[in-house]
């Protein structure tokens, strides 16, 4: 099993930290992980994204033109990355920012209101958390416990920032789920 | 030890200071720049020295007079930057002196784009700077392999005193994978009985390159021509794969760019094509036996490059030319995927049979 998924997003959005945190919890079960960003000259406000590659066997190539799932933060990342993705991949579609729907009927798409989500849970911050569990409650690519546990771990020298960044992968997790069911 | 999820530049920096190259020089550019951010934390925690100098010329002569004191230096840069120090390394190569310069590749020629690349290979592997020369050059296709790398670079400096290139493009700097640092056992050393570090009690020792004496400078030459003979007996390394089954094409790449052909490789096989991939480790000494025997049931042999084409030089030669050298790339940040790869082969293979026809 190979499964690549690209975050997606304005630069600021975490969509870089939401990659890693998957990647690495990849890495701690065990698995074949790569975590390979676009880098250019970005900032804040530009585009940002990353692909990671979670596998059984070593990962050959990093770059992948067609991935298997999409995280989209917003309506760029939509209008760029839907169309690449294989047939029957996972969408997850921040529809806080993104108004339109993916032209496909080949794919699944999990509509989650991520930014409302985040502020709702206490700072709009987390938004790529609400992301982050939607696409791993979508998929199942690790167990959502040992996602929880990599974000903990991430943010050990910020402990009061654990309980919110939790509170929203848990209600990612959930609509991801659900698409599932 | 446990796996870590890290950045190529910093598991890069991680596995230098491991290998005992603890003084390091250097000068910001994209895409290399988190090793220098990496070291600039670590290198106090381990009593290195960290200096961020005024320009990659100064890093290249801080790096001859460090190496000429006998400790373990070394420093990273990308394309443009490597070229500022190319005179220097030219002086560490005549003095003979151990040093690690790891290139971070980017776009060229010129000033070019941060984007990955692969078009510092004539530059790193037929010399760079001035005068008979070679510089080892290991080429590492994943992080772990460049955490490997990094102490065998140091060591085969030390062993030659020679410098030695690291060849990496900037998606080897730039992505994350798990990486594990192994402990490297090496045979001994021989003394730095050369280093100028201090002469009390012995005839002071010089590193010096300038040669007036024509007859002196070509005992120089020959003594380097012998060493870099030398090295290409013991020091050639490559990695193939897919070589044990029937194959009908034999892919040549290094770096990032292999592990996009084997991905092609394994597409290809579906399809029920069989195709192979050689894969140099080291540049310099380019493997040319290895290939030359892999080239044999081939019908023709495919280059895949971040650049025009700098390595198909070296694989004609490798082959004596008895096999047809293709060459597929992209140039300008823009990377090969697996698709564009199985496509020129594809169509590569429909020409030949149509040429057979």
């Amino acid at each position: 099993m190979q499964a690549e998924v690209v975050f997606a997003g304005f630069g600021g959005q975490g969509v870089m930290l939401a990659g890693k945190l998957l990647a690495e919890t990849g890495m701690v079960l065990g698995k074949e992980v790569v975590w390979l960003p676009s880098y250019g000259p970005e900032m804040r406000g530009g585009t940002a994204n990353c692909t990671v590659i979670v596998g059984d066997e070593p990962i050959a190539s990093p770059i992948v033109r067609n991935p298997r799932d999409v995280a989209v933060m917003n309506r760029p990342s939509l209008d760029k990355f839907c169309p690449l993705m294989r047939p029957v991949g996972v969408a997850v579609v921040n529809k806080s920012l993104i108004t339109v729907d993916p032209d496909r009927d080949d794919i699944t798409v999990v509509n989650v209101p991520a930014n409302q989500i985040a502020i709702e849970a206490g700072t709009g911050r987390a938004a790529n958390m609400v992301m982050l569990g939607a696409y791993v409650g979508a998929t199942d690519i690790v167990p959502f416990e040992a996602l929880v546990e990599q974000v903990k771990h991430q943010f050990v020298k910020k402990a009061k920032l654990i309980p919110v960044n939790v509170k929203c992968l848990e209600e990612g997790y959930r609509l991801g789920q659900k698409k599932r069911a | 030890m446990a796996k870590v999820l890290m950045k190529g530049n910093e598991a890069i920096a991680e596995a230098s200071i491991r290998a005992g190259g603890l003084y390091y020089f250097g000068y910001p550019i994209t895409p290399q720049n988190e090793v220098a951010e990496y070291l600039s934390r670590r290198m106090p925690e381990v009593g290195g020295t960290f200096l961020q100098v005024e320009s990659e010329v100064a890093v290249s002569n801080m790096l001859y007079g460090a190496a000429g004191a006998g400790v373990r230096c070394w420093t990273t840069s990308s394309s443009p930057g490597i070229s500022l120090m190319m005179e220097a390394l030219s002086y560490i190569a005549a003095a003979e002196l151990p040093c690690v310069i790891v290139n971070i590749m980017r776009t060229g020629p010129g000033l070019g784009g941060i984007l990955p690349s692969q078009g510092d290979y004539r530059q790193a592997v037929k010399g760079g700077g001035h005068g008979d020369y070679r510089s080892i050059v290991y080429a590492p296709a994943s992080l772990q392999e460049a955490v490997e790398l990094m102490p065998l670079a140091f060591d085969r400096a030390d062993r030659y005193r020679t410098p030695v290139l690291v060849l990496g493009d900037g998606m080897i700097g730039q992505m994350m994978e798990p990486v594990e640092f192994r402990e490297h056992e090496f045979p001994p050393l021989p003394p730095k009985d050369w280093a100028t570090d201090g002469c009390k009690g012995r005839k002071p020792n010089v590193v010096n390159s300038l040669y007036l004496d024509p007859v002196k400078e070509e005992e120089l030459n020959r003594k380097l021509v012998a060493k870099y003979e030398e090295i290409a007996r013991k020091e050639m390394k490559s990695d193939e794969y897919g070589t044990d089954k029937p194959y009908r094409v034999l892919l040549v790449a290094y770096g990032t760019t292999a592990r996009i052909c084997r991905t092609a490789i394994a597409r290809l096989a579906e399809e029920g094509i069989g195709v192979a991939l050689f894969r140099p480790i080291t540049l310099f000494p380019f493997p040319a036996a290895r290939l030359k025997e892999l080239s044999r049931p081939a019908e023709f042999l495919l280059s895949v490059e971040m650049s025009t084409g700098q390595m198909v030089e070296d694989i004609e030669l490798a082959v004596r030319c008895r096999k047809p050298v293709h060459f597929y790339g992209r140039q300008g940040g823009l990377v090969p995927t697996p698709e564009e790869v199985v496509d020129e082969v594809k169509r590569l293979l429909a020409g030949a049979k149509g040429g057979a026809a």
